[in-house]
């Protein structure tokens, strides 16, 4: 009974944190029709730098937190810091991607894959040369420390905060997609760029822009995602397909589709961790494939990949 | 034409000496290339003929060597393990085919990593079958009509005929009709169906195609580890073989064998002396597919064509060129 | 910038630029010990220190052992079986190296066997597989650390007889030092009247101990055999979810081992261990060793690095019995399983006739003192042999310890 309390409360947890990863993943999908191969190693690069800010990873980069004296803030606010800098850092990181490499091959989605997968192989070794191979954790800020008796089991404190935050997140790209006019675009270039062009949408700076709102997304959730999972090697490989599952089942540029999806996944990957080991992923993989396979739009979506 | 017929009689010279020039490490590099090269070979059938780009071509070459691995390590001989793994091999094709197939494009490449991913989860996590992260060992390798492949050489011997073997195959399929009609498919898959050709069949046997030969070199590398592990499926090794299709040229013969040439070089033998190779392969991934979108080995054709008939057009023409600016 | 080309591989690339296919012919060298070790990954933080352990040692040393010199050839197998075949085919066949001391693994080691006892070059090995000085001996191997249940099955001794647990879960890596590991604590665990009600088995790369954490009940007692960094997250999540208050843990020498006690905070208080190393030892070359890690590295040193130094303190002694000569393999392995030291880091030891070897096994509690943690030796087995007190025959005509054996009672 204890066990899937437990495993249900973990599960909302990473659905959270699932939900932060893959709703950037989700807006650069749907919009400009390409998987974002990078987005894992933006993920990873995220955590990373967030480290470094908070002053704890082994590398030169530890300057960074001397120099912004993020050391003398207090934790709490060091922390959100270091998320929020690590989110503009690699939204830079995304928009100059866009900009100077994928913008030059529009219109060949394939070959604009192939860009993101071989950017993936230059970012992981580009954190390996810097962070070393050492699995790095962070701990949580002193607010989200401790643990909450839920029923008869406890559970960490800083865990149930990624559903909050994710939740808030969500209704911040929400009113963002709903209630401004880029939010307005963006749903016209997503739902039919042709029309959206038509009608005068600059849809190339658009790009641009929802390019760099996802990897500043995948940079902010790598921080948050730290302090459950620690910074490693690897960590982008784990954490790409993970997003790519979330999107095909919830629908591409489809924010509800996202967030159901992030629970279910989290779900699916949690009981199948604890009750069929030897099939946990094979659970996680098989809906993906159902879903291309008999609605390739997704729960959520409108538009098959 | 003539500097390509040279260009390969002393690649084929090179090949057929290693054996007696080379240290046994060397020799082992070497296989590799070419247990490489057949994969590649394999991938470029989809990936160049047929406008289809797979990202779960591990799954096949893992497959065919698991099945291999397992089946020696249960007791049965080399012979039943090898025609068993075939079985697989096409088997796990034509599933890998009927699946994908519903889509194009981005649709087929998700659908391909999807089956990838599964068949790498299972690898992994089912233990009880695969060994999980312990891996299957083969103790021995097989010994075709009493000749052992158990020395570096010999299995370098055996690698290059089945080597010739792909690329035959290859140059065969390339100038049949067959080959011509897949073609169309990538261009015109439209006009292919007005025109009467069932699109959906000549991908399909272009597909089982494709796995063969990529299951083919699976088992080569089976043998020449004699280990398998859930590596062989993983993500990053559906991406290495694609990028070596790319990276030599996809839709040509020596493209691929290029691009596993390099990769494999990098990866064994350059990672001595140049610590961060996978950057270097990144940036020279990336830097193909913006600038020479067809591959090293068209492209480095185009430029020295280009540079010849420019040379041809100055020698010819020296005065005009000044008075043309 | 990019390029990190250290010295060693610039020679060996200056030399495979005038040679470029031709064996490396070395003229007089001296001894090469190649190391494989794990560099990256979750296993990294072990392999990082074998590697300052024989540097420390052949520093120690300035190099020059049974009067020849030696040099170290490091290679990183990535932490993986088929990394740990390739670059134990680059040591040997393409830098010649005279013995190598590695790999970390038992997986790793498992996938190399075969291809050591063919290619006759001396391995002594950290990795703990049981039946490579068991029921699969490899003529070319010994090994000065433990077998994977060597210290596992003390542990249970004191754990069933000095902690009076009763009912026990065992939670480990996936892979086969962890079904070793627990196998050699369950048999004796039992033996002794206790019952493991429960085991686990997260993959090596787990990022969340949760969903296997979820499934311990009904026990009074955990315990873990973690390698590399994967305890400090693992204690970590085992305190969170309120684990520690309700089963008192403990675990094999990897999982508690010394040089993680920095990165440990108060979850791991408490903590039982048993290793066949501990820092605190009083012997003379303990102390020195201890001093030395300090200063090249500012770490107390564990197991890891324990390890690869007395590797080098063999090949050392084994190089004064065959007045430095490497040539002939099988002289150099017969010394090498010769071998009986009194004063070592670890105490004294000697080999046992499969190669593995007979010493001290320490059992060990982590208790703060003066706001460090420390590993307050509890309890020291004397020459514990891989065979624990059973008897050899019987012992080996059992089956290796595995994800089901031995099984559990239902």
């Amino acid at each position: 009974m204890n066990q899937g309390l437990l495993l249900a409360v973990n599960s909302i947890a990473m659905g959270g944190l699932l939900f932060l990863l893959a709703s950037g993943f989700s807006l650069v999908f749907g919009l400009m029709r390409i998987p974002n191969l990078t987005h894992g190693s933006f993920f990873m690069l995220g955590g990373y730098l967030g480290i470094s800010v908070l002053g704890k990873g082994p590398d030169t980069l530890s300057q960074v937190s001397l120099w912004l004296g993020v050391g003398g803030l207090p934790p709490d606010l060091a922390f959100w810091l270091a998320a929020l800098l690590a989110a503009a850092a690699l939204a830079v990181v995304g928009g100059a991607i866009e900009r100077l490499l994928l913008r030059r091959l529009a219109g060949q989605e394939l070959a604009q894959v192939l860009v993101t997968l071989g950017l993936s192989f230059i970012i992981a070794d580009l954190c390996l040369m810097t962070w070393q191979g050492d699995p790095i954790p962070l701990s949580p800020p002193p607010t989200l420390r401790g643990s909450l008796p839920i029923g008869h089991v406890v559970f960490p404190i800083y865990r149930l905060a990624t559903v909050l935050i994710a939740v808030a997140v969500a209704v911040a790209l929400w009113l963002v997609l709903d209630r401004t006019r880029l939010g307005a675009m963006i749903r016209a270039g997503v739902d039919d760029p042709v029309m959206a062009r038509v009608s005068g949408i600059r849809v190339s700076r658009l790009f641009t822009l929802v390019f760099a709102l996802g990897a500043g997304l995948a940079g902010f959730a790598g921080v948050i995602g730290a302090l459950i999972l620690s910074v490693e090697p690897g960590l982008d490989t784990d954490m790409l397909p993970l997003a790519l599952i979330v999107v095909i089942l919830g629908g591409t540029g489809s924010l509800p589709g996202a967030f159901v999806g992030s629970f279910v996944v989290a779900f699916l990957e949690n009981f199948g961790q604890a009750w069929r080991p030897e099939f946990a992923y094979f659970m996680l993989f098989l809906p993906m494939l159902l879903v291309l396979l008999l609605r390739p739009q997704g729960l959520f979506g409108r538009h098959a990949p | 034409m003539s500097l390509r017929l040279l260009a390969w009689s002393a690649l084929a010279l090179l090949g057929a000496v290693l054996p007696w020039i080379a240290s046994d490490y060397y020799i082992d590099v070497a296989s590799q290339v070419l247990i490489y090269a057949i994969f590649a070979l394999g991938l470029n059938v989809l990936v160049g003929y047929a406008g289809l780009v797979s990202l779960g071509h591990a799954g096949i070459f893992g497959v065919a060597a698991y099945a291999a691995a397992w089946l020696v390590a249960a007791g049965f001989g080399h012979l039943p393990a090898a025609l068993a793994a075939l079985v697989a091999i096409v088997l796990v094709s034509a599933l890998y085919a009927l699946l994908s197939l519903r889509a194009t494009g981005i649709g087929f490449l998700m659908i391909t990593l999807a089956i990838g991913q599964i068949l790498w989860g299972l690898a992994y996590r089912w233990i009880d079958v695969t060994g999980g992260d312990n891996g299957i060992s083969v103790p021995s390798r097989p010994a075709p009509f009493g000749l052992s492949l158990m020395s570096a050489p010999s299995f370098y011997g055996f690698t290059v005929l089945v080597f010739l073997l792909a690329v035959l195959s290859m140059s065969g399929f390339v100038r049949s009709p067959f080959g011509a009609s897949l073609k169309g498919t990538r261009d015109q898959p439209r006009r292919m169906t007005a025109l009467g050709y069932n699109v959906w069949c000549i991908r399909f046997a272009a597909f089982l195609f494709s796995g063969f030969w990529s299951g083919v070199a699976g088992l080569l590398f089976c043998y020449d580890e004699q280990f398998v592990s859930p590596g062989m499926l993983t993500l990053g090794s559906s991406a290495e073989v694609l990028l070596m299709v790319i990276a030599g040229g996809s839709g040509t013969l020596a493209g691929p064998v290029v691009g596993a040439a390099l990769v494999v070089i990098m990866k064994n033998v350059a990672s001595a002396y140049i610590v961060r190779w996978n950057l270097v392969l990144g940036i020279i991934f990336v830097a193909i597919v913006m600038f020479m979108p067809e591959g090293l080995v068209p492209g480095s054709a185009r430029l020295a064509r280009w540079a010849y008939a420019e040379w041809q057009r100055r020698r010819r023409a020296p005065a005009a060129l000044g008075s043309e600016r | 910038m990019a390029f990190q080309v250290d010295r060693r591989t610039f020679l060996a690339g200056a030399a495979a630029a005038t040679l470029p296919l031709a064996p490396a012919i070395a003229e007089d060298a001296g001894v090469r010990i190649g190391l494989l070790t794990v560099k990256t990954g979750p296993l990294a933080q072990g392999g990082i220190q074998m590697e300052q352990g024989i540097a420390l040692f052949l520093k120690q040393r300035k190099s020059l052992l049974a009067g020849r010199k030696a040099e170290l050839i490091v290679a990183d197998t990535g932490g993986n079986p088929a990394g740990a075949k390739t670059k134990a085919q680059e040591l040997i066949e393409r830098d010649r190296v005279d013995v190598i001391v590695g790999p970390l693994a038992a997986f790793e080691l498992l996938a190399i066997t075969a291809y050591i006892a063919q290619s006759r070059v001396p391995l002594l090995s950290l990795a703990a597989a049981d039946d490579m000085t068991q029921r699969k001996p490899n003529p070319f191997f010994c090994r000065a650390s433990s077998t994977s249940s060597q210290c596992n099955h003390p542990l249970a001794d004191y754990a069933a007889k000095e902690m009076k647990l009763k009912r026990m879960a065992t939670i480990s890596e996936d892979f086969a030092f962890g079904y070793e590991q627990a196998g050699g604590f369950q048999r004796v665990f039992e033996d002794e009247g206790g019952r493991i009600v429960k085991k686990l088995w997260p993959p090596l790369n787990t990022a969340d101990y949760t969903p296997f954490l979820a499934q311990i009940e009904g026990v009074d007692g955990v315990w873990n055999g973690f390698a590399g960094s994967n305890p400090i997250r693992f204690n970590q999540q085992y305190a969170e979810l309120g684990l520690k208050a309700k089963y008192p843990v403990c675990g094999g020498w990897t999982a508690y081992d010394d040089a993680l006690l920095k990165s440990f905070g108060d979850e791991a208080v408490g903590a039982v261990s048993a290793s066949w190393y501990s820092s605190d030892l009083d012997t003379p070359s303990n102390k020195a060793f201890v001093a030395g890690m300090v200063e090249d590295y500012g770490n107390i040193p564990g197991g890891y690095a324990a390890g690869t130094f007395i590797n080098g303190m063999c090949i050392e002694a084994a190089l004064e019995k065959t007045g430095g000569k490497t040539e002939d393999k099988a002289a150099l392995m017969a010394a090498l399983r010769a071998v009986a030291l009194k004063d070592t880091p670890r105490g004294p030891f000697r080999f046992d006739h499969l190669g593995n070897v007979v010493g001290n096994v320490f059992i060990r509690k982590i208790e703060r003192k003066g706001g460090k943690l420390v590993n307050t030796i509890v309890k020291t087995y004397a020459d514990v042999s891989q065979f624990w007190t059973y008897d050899e025959k019987a012992y080996l005509a059992e089956p290796v310890y595995s994800r089901d054996y031995p099984p559990l009672k239902s």
